[in-house]
């Protein structure tokens, strides 16, 4: 089984955005493929100066060797990585599958949640609980409409879906818990809670779960360096014990996560995270962009001329707006 | 040869070395052991007494024949010098500068009885130096032997058993999960002290030597040890991962933002290269008044790379005296000329955080030794009602680390009770053809020690596989308790691997 040679590493095989800010990426990676399993992540760096970064595997393909990722453009390098990564283009390094995989367990009767991000990573959840028997129910929360994804694979592996939007053009008007509210209100004998999303969504459905004494499991997504347990920056308190969310997690029991803790954390880096995202965009704007109007008049010759990296600029999907 | 040298014939002084300024260095990670020259080793080398029966040897971890080389220096063959060291250590560049010679050649020269010892770890660097100038290697006439095996870790100890196995003629393959080869070597110990340039000609050593090594390769969750075995075909497998996983401090306050632990922090600054940000993308957001726990060679390379780093000021906090304090002398002694302060026998009670949540001072109590604990070293004791607080918005805690999870999570391999491979003396883990050293299996100890097991291992591999040692007649009586791995003959193990192969 030899892993492959280090140029055709980690190429993206497949990009697809769900909108400006949310794209998928599907890696080829046949060994990850194979061993991948639902609620791993994968460690990424896009390029030699990059940062790594935590992401969840939010699907995987062993027959086409790849492992499918969900971006949501928010900082410096998911920007980057939403102009620079393209079909055929590679990942400086793609590391894992880390962390300790989801427990699939005997659950007769399951409600998986995932809002806005969370929604791709709750998907192998979902899929999984399904292929062990279980009555799944989903629940998917987005701001808008023109924000989802997935609707499809989720009718596909859930008995049930409940999907929520904050203003109702879609589905229920209100957050995920309100899509818990009513799945509890109908099903009497829900035996788990799975839930993935921003913390203050997970924290959201562990206090919607925790009166009625439903398993709740959440899955942590803090800070990481190498995602092998040797900085411990991304240790969580679960209950008075120091837990690290690489290692030992990510999915830990929702009722007993210290929210607070891990939020609070998550600010760590708030200002140098300004400080890089400004100085890219700066970067980004010194380069004259090319309008659209301009390339239709060239010639074929002038247009060959161009640098290929002013090209780039076109990004349809360039003008982020943050999450 | 000349006449007998000794203890008054020889130098007197110990040859100086060069250090860079500590107020030009601390501005940058520069180097600041320059190293011997040339002309400097010559003369060092006069200062060994070439005893016949050289302690120093014993010493050495890795048995290093110190007096060979010391000779070869002499008679200004330095090539000869090389191959020498490179007989036994592959890495003279790297152990030259981290081992810690005072307790190990250099603690038992009998030279140090009267003057100082003579300053072994100085020449070896030397000649490790010239050596990746010049562009040296000892690369021996290898037969492959159609053995493959799996190295686990990319560390000190996985890369003195990959070189030991590749010279013995198998095929090896390195795995390290971060993007870069090198383990601690790369993300703990700073420039500073161990320059990546030098790294890096020792991993080019190792592949010369056929060594392959693929970086990004989580092992226990990418495949597990037993899928190396059964599956990928690896006739024998050592788990060199280190012990990783950082030692809380349990006090309160000790997830405020602020509070890191030193192996993120150097990770970050070296590996990651934070010092270079924003034109590399990991951030370190450094405080002005740094506060590191602890008083190991971690803990030093913490202090001075915050120093690097521009903090106004930064403190040692250790619960013991300097006497007890684990770090090489050395380090100890650039530290204080960097201007860290110590405070010695103080240890945290709390981090106290501001309204956001950071970090905005420590309290502290002051201690005193009493009687000798476990480790031999006077226990410290907290001096009721010594308690004082201090300013500062950083705390850095590197306090020991435990052992990593991951391979016991994946694999059946047998662990001790705290979490360690178990292993018997020849370094066999629990599954017939894996194999275990360094920090995994002793928890946290140094480079060369780490190098010690590697090659240990290597050795009882080279056993299992039943590749004859060039170091070791064959089943020689030297094999001693490891003749028997969990009560099965050596012999018998070979012949267990012949029915799976």
């Amino acid at each position: 089984m030899p892993l492959e040679k280090e140029g055709n590493r980690f190429e993206i095989l497949k990009r697809e955005d769900f909108s400006d800010v949310t794209y998928l990426l599907e890696v080829h990676h046949p060994m990850m493929a194979k061993a991948a399993r639902p609620g791993q992540f994968v460690i990424v760096m896009e390029h030699e100066h990059g940062e790594r970064i935590p992401l969840t595997i939010a699907d995987y393909d062993r027959d086409k060797g790849t492992i499918t990722l969900v971006v949501q453009a928010v900082g410096k390098t998911t920007r980057e990585m939403q102009q620079n990564c393209r079909e055929g283009t590679h990942l400086y390094a793609v590391v894992g599958p880390m962390g300790i995989p989801s427990h699939i367990g005997q659950a007769n009767k399951v409600v998986c949640v995932g809002g806005g991000l969370g929604v791709a990573p709750i998907y192998p959840q979902a899929r999984a609980y399904k292929e062990s028997g279980a009555y799944v129910i989903g629940v998917v929360g987005f701001r808008n409409k023109d924000l989802m994804f997935w609707e499809d694979k989720f009718r596909a592996c859930c008995d049930e879906l409940i999907v929520c939007t904050d203003d109702g053009s879609a589905g229920i008007k209100g957050l995920v818990t309100e899509g818990i509210k009513q799945a509890i209100a109908k099903h009497s004998d829900i035996d788990e809670v799975v839930a993935i999303g921003p913390p203050v969504m997970m924290r959201g459905c562990a206090e919607t779960t925790r009166p009625h004494k439903i398993k709740t499991l959440v899955s942590l997504n803090p800070i990481m360096v190498d995602g092998t347990g040797m900085c411990g920056g991304c240790r969580v308190k679960i209950g008075d014990q120091i837990k690290f969310a690489c290692v030992d997690g990510p999915d830990f029991d929702g009722h007993r996560v210290d929210f607070d803790d891990l939020m609070a954390r998550l600010k760590r880096y708030t200002p140098t995270e300004k400080t890089a995202l400004k100085r890219w965009e700066d970067g980004c704007r010194m380069k004259t962009p090319i309008s659209p109007a301009l390339i239709s008049s060239l010639t074929a010759a002038q247009l060959s001329q161009l640098d290929p990296s002013e090209l780039d600029q076109l990004d349809p999907y360039e003008e982020t707006k943050g999450g | 040869m000349a006449k007998k040298k000794t203890i008054r014939t020889i130098p007197q002084e110990r040859t100086p070395v060069q250090e860079l300024d500590p107020v030009e260095r601390v501005k940058n990670f520069a180097e600041v052991n320059c190293g011997y020259r040339i002309e400097d080793a010559v003369n060092e080398a006069e200062r060994c007494l070439l005893c016949p029966d050289p302690a120093c040897v014993k010493g050495c971890p890795v048995s290093i024949d110190i007096p060979g080389f010391i000779m070869k220096i002499s008679a200004k063959d330095f090539r000869g010098a090389y191959d020498v060291i490179t007989d036994t250590n592959l890495l003279p560049a790297i152990c030259g500068r981290v081992c810690p010679q005072e307790n190990q050649c250099e603690g038992v020269c009998p030279v140090g009885e009267t003057l100082e010892p003579v300053a072994i770890g100085r020449m070896e660097r030397c000649i490790g130096d010239l050596a990746i100038a010049e562009g040296w290697s000892n690369i021996p006439y290898i037969e492959p032997n159609g053995f493959k095996v799996g190295i686990v870790g990319s560390g000190p100890a996985g890369m003195a058993c990959a070189a030991d196995m590749a010279k013995a003629g198998c095929d090896v393959t390195v795995y390290e999960a971060f993007h870069q080869a090198g383990g601690v070597l790369k993300y703990g110990i700073p420039d500073f002290r161990l320059p990546n340039p030098v790294i890096d000609a020792e991993i080019g050593n190792l592949t010369k030597l056929g060594v392959k090594f693929e970086c990004n390769t989580l092992v226990g969750r990418l495949f597990t040890i037993e899928q190396m075995i059964n599956e990928m075909g690896f006739h024998a497998v050592f788990i060199g991962t280190g012990a990783g996983y950082p030692t809380m401090m349990g006090v309160p306050g000790d997830s405020l933002n602020g509070v890191l632990s030193a192996n993120e922090l150097l990770t970050r600054c070296n590996l990651m290269r934070a010092k270079e940000f924003p034109n590399f993308d990991t951030p370190l957001q450094l405080g002005n008044r740094v506060a590191v726990i602890g008083a190991g060679n971690t803990a030093m390379d913490a202090t001075r790379v915050c120093i690097r780093l521009g903090a106004e000021k930064v403190y040692c906090v250790y619960r013991r005296s300097k006497t007890e304090c684990p770090a090489r002398a050395e380090e100890v002694h650039h530290a204080e000329q960097e201007g860290v302060e110590f405070h010695w026998l103080t240890a945290p009670v709390e981090v106290l955080g501001d309204a956001n949540n950071n970090v905005r001072g420590m309290r502290c109590i002051r201690m005193e030794l009493g009687e000798p604990d476990d480790s031999g070293r006077r226990r410290p004791v907290p001096v009721a009602g010594s308690e004082f607080e201090f300013e500062t918005d950083m705390v850095v805690f590197a306090i020991g680390t435990n052992a990593n999870p991951i391979m016991g999570q994946t694999s059946k391999l047998k662990l001790n009770k705290w979490g360690y491979i178990d292993t018997d003396a020849s370094l066999a883990a629990s599954i017939a053809g894996v194999f275990a050293g360094g920090d995994i299996v002793t928890g946290a100890a140094t480079v060369i020690e780490a190098m010690g097991a590697g090659r240990t291992a290597a050795r009882s591999m080279k056993a299992y596989l039943g590749i004859r040692d060039t170091d070791l007649p064959y089943l020689s009586e030297g094999w001693g308790s490891a003749g028997k791995l969990f009560g099965i003959d050596l012999r018998e193990r070979n012949f267990a691997r012949i029915r799976i192969a």
